[in-house]
């Protein structure tokens, strides 16, 4: 009995001790995600005011729409979920394969530059030099330096897989590991200077912007899920050939799906029609996973309420199964004659990066932060109002969007509808987007300022922790 | 239980094979039918099309009507399904995604006229009062009423004026609109 304890506190040592070998790196990408996270938000307020007021900022060439919306997308993907997940990324695997993260030097020098190709990307769609390629709106060269840092990141990752010191690789290890070999392959072949006629670029467009999604956000949501659905509730994730064929399921349909963006467009429908019938194959491993997590949660429900963590990444994994099953059914002819080309897709594209991965991310955050910096969260109110906050506000974002997508879409298809009425039709529920938006936007101020009265510590600090008393009674972990 | 070794091949070769399927095998297919017509595009369209890109039109104006039975673009009156040979080798593709504004693959067709597009591109409002593409000033020069004679200015309704004053497109205004009258697919390919 004693020695047990005594192995078990040396256990719990060399975790403390991998987590302070993170810390300093794990919080460098997880804060300057965060920048980004707020300057995405306020693009993104910009972007949906305008969509209803368009005289509103209107002679500042510099914030048009059409430059503002793009970089919305790009500081969110490149910034905030890119560099916030490779920050959760590599500290669960530190955790998992109990070596600390190596090459933290380069990694935090590899962040530096990523940062400021970022700001000078910014910068140069907002003067007008986007790339002008969906998704892709950054020129070459920060994309470029991007992958480039991400490479860095995956020397780190390969590395520490090699030397690691636990036999078995957990099923995040695996999503980590090809997540941080997909997208360096991804952003290299996109940069290429060989689609070189439009509808051969478009393809390489939707095939990489599909899968910067489904092999770069994915891997790294459904790893945090693995990792963190067992660890709060401590128990064993529900079944191991599950997860096998929803990580080889995943790997095998995800990377044909991209063409689904061009049905009915001017490409050969064989092409289009190999990406139909991947996204449909897609249930499979969403259905996999989907199980695999809900048997896992399934008797400790009620543990949501008092783990911030588990509260947000229950709700981004339920995201993910009803998005992906989503995207399977307006991969269908029928469906996407209906809803491609309206709102419905914007809802659907923000219901993945918002619901899934960002909460993920915001759970995940939960999770790491008091353990790097061995503080406690400042208020547990304040984060039941980030939860609350974000959670209404990406549900009225998806309901009033995709609601009101399907209409845009029949009407669409009614040629004695007048075009202007598809537009008008959907002005109300661009004003309730923009609501949505200042919600989330609320809830993101709320999480900096927890996160910056954390790191910082400007003011008192709470003497006890906030949250994990209660769980750690009821569970007793 | 996985070996590092298998799933390091296995995730290296699902990635290799579907980027060869829909990304070389399209350009090997897409490009021996779309390479051999040599357009000549006058400088006026290639700078169009950079401004084009430049002001994000793409994110509401998708550059693609769908074909006879899929849609109604046919029966809207935006022309005949879009073919690859349409997009006359101007990069970036332009494809679009949204039509927050109707679709453009045939905008010359149905707008010829360049007077249309300029009233339309300093203020969408004049044209359609509840269009919410936004306006762009700064493709325009606002001179007094007496300056550069012979060149009128456009022609707005009375609110849209400023007195005094008139309002005359800019070298960017042309060649954004000689681009967009250019889009046509009735005459441009044969």
């Amino acid at each position: 009995m004693n020695q047990e304890k005594q192995s078990n506190q040396n256990k719990e040592l060399s975790v403390t001790e991998l987590d302070q070998k993170a810390r300093f790196v794990v919080l460098f990408l997880i804060l300057s995600g965060v920048f980004w996270l707020l300057f995405g938000t306020l693009l993104a307020l910009v972007a949906s005011i305008k969509m209803h007021l368009p005289e509103w900022l209107g002679s500042a060439e510099w914030l048009t729409f059409g430059r503002v919306r793009p970089l919305h997308l790009n500081t969110m993907v490149y910034g905030w979920a890119s560099l916030t997940g490779a920050g959760v990324a590599l500290w669960m695997l530190s955790r998992l394969l109990k070596v600390p993260i190596l090459l933290r030097g380069y990694i935090i020098v590899a962040g530096a530059v990523w940062n400021i190709a970022l700001l000078v990307g910014s910068i140069q769609i907002l003067a007008g030099f986007s790339r002008g390629i969906e998704w892709l709106e950054f020129p070459v060269s920060t994309m470029v330096a991007i992958v480039l840092c991400v490479i860095i990141m995956s020397a780190s990752v390969l590395l520490m897989i090699l030397t690691r010191r636990v036999k078995q690789l957990y099923v995040s290890v695996w999503y980590i590991l090809a997540a941080f070999l997909w997208f360096p392959l991804l952003g290299l072949v996109s940069s290429l200077p060989i689609f070189d006629t439009p509808t051969v670029q478009a393809g390489m467009n939707w095939w990489y912007a599909h899968n910067a999604l489904g092999l770069w956000f994915t891997p790294v949501g459904l790893a945090a899920a693995y990792y963190f659905i067992p660890k709060v509730l401590g128990r064993p994730i529900y079944s191991y050939g599950l997860s096998l064929l929803g990580f080889w399921g995943l790997a095998l349909f995800y990377n044909w799906n991209g063409f689904h963006h061009l049905i009915g467009g001017p490409v050969p429908t064989w092409f289009v029609t190999i990406s139909i019938a991947a996204s449909v194959m897609m249930v499979i491993p969403v259905v996999v996973v989907a199980v695999n997590h809900h048997m896992t949660v399934v008797g400790s429900f009620s543990a949501i309420k008092y783990s911030p963590t588990l509260r947000f990444v229950v709700f981004a994994a339920m995201s993910y199964t009803f998005v992906s099953l989503q995207g399977s059914m307006q991969a269908l002819r029928s469906v996407n004659e209906v809803i491609h080309f309206t709102h419905f897709v914007v809802a659907h594209a923000h219901i993945g990066m918002y619901a899934f991965v960002t909460m993920m991310l915001f759970g995940a955050c939960y999770y790491i932060l008091p353990r790097i910096t061995l503080r406690e969260w400042h208020s547990k109110k304040l984060i039941k109002w980030h939860f609350w906050l974000t959670a209404i506000g990406i549900i009225i974002y998806a309901g009033a969007l995709q609601g009101i997508g399907l209409f845009q879409g029949f009407a669409m298809n009614d040629p004695d509808v007048p075009f202007t009425d598809t537009v008008t039709m959907t002005i109300p529920y661009l004003i309730a987007r923009s609501v949505s938006g200042i919600l989330m936007g609320a809830g993101h101020l709320i999480f900096a300022w927890l996160l910056v009265r954390m790191v910082f510590q400007p003011g008192e600090q709470p003497a006890t922790p906030l949250i994990w008393e209660k769980i750690r009674k009821e569970f007793a972990l | 239980m996985i070996r590092y070794s298998i799933l390091l091949f296995g995730i290296i070769a699902t990635f290799m094979i579907a980027m060869f399927g829909l990304t070389i095998l399209p350009k090997i297919f897409i490009d021996e039918g779309v390479k051999e017509p040599i357009y000549f595009t006058p400088f006026e369209v290639t700078e169009g099309h950079r401004i084009f890109v430049r002001e994000g039109c793409i994110y509401c104006h998708s550059k693609q009507t769908r074909p006879e039975g899929f849609g109604a673009d046919v029966e809207r009156g935006w022309g005949r399904g879009s073919e690859a040979t349409d997009y006359r080798n101007l990069l970036p593709h332009n494809l679009g995604t949204m039509r927050t504004g109707p679709d453009l693959a045939n905008i010359g067709a149905r707008q010829s006229g360049r007077e249309w597009h300029y009233i339309n591109l300093y203020q969408p409002r004049a044209i359609n009062e509840e269009s919410i593409m936004p306006p762009f000033p700064w493709l325009f020069d606002v001179v007094s009423e007496d300056a550069r004679p012979g060149r009128d200015g456009l022609n707005l309704p009375e609110r849209f004026r400023i007195p005094g004053k008139k309002i005359l497109p800019t070298d960017e205004a042309r060649y954004l609109v000689a681009y967009l009258i250019s889009l046509d697919q009735e005459t441009g390919v044969q």
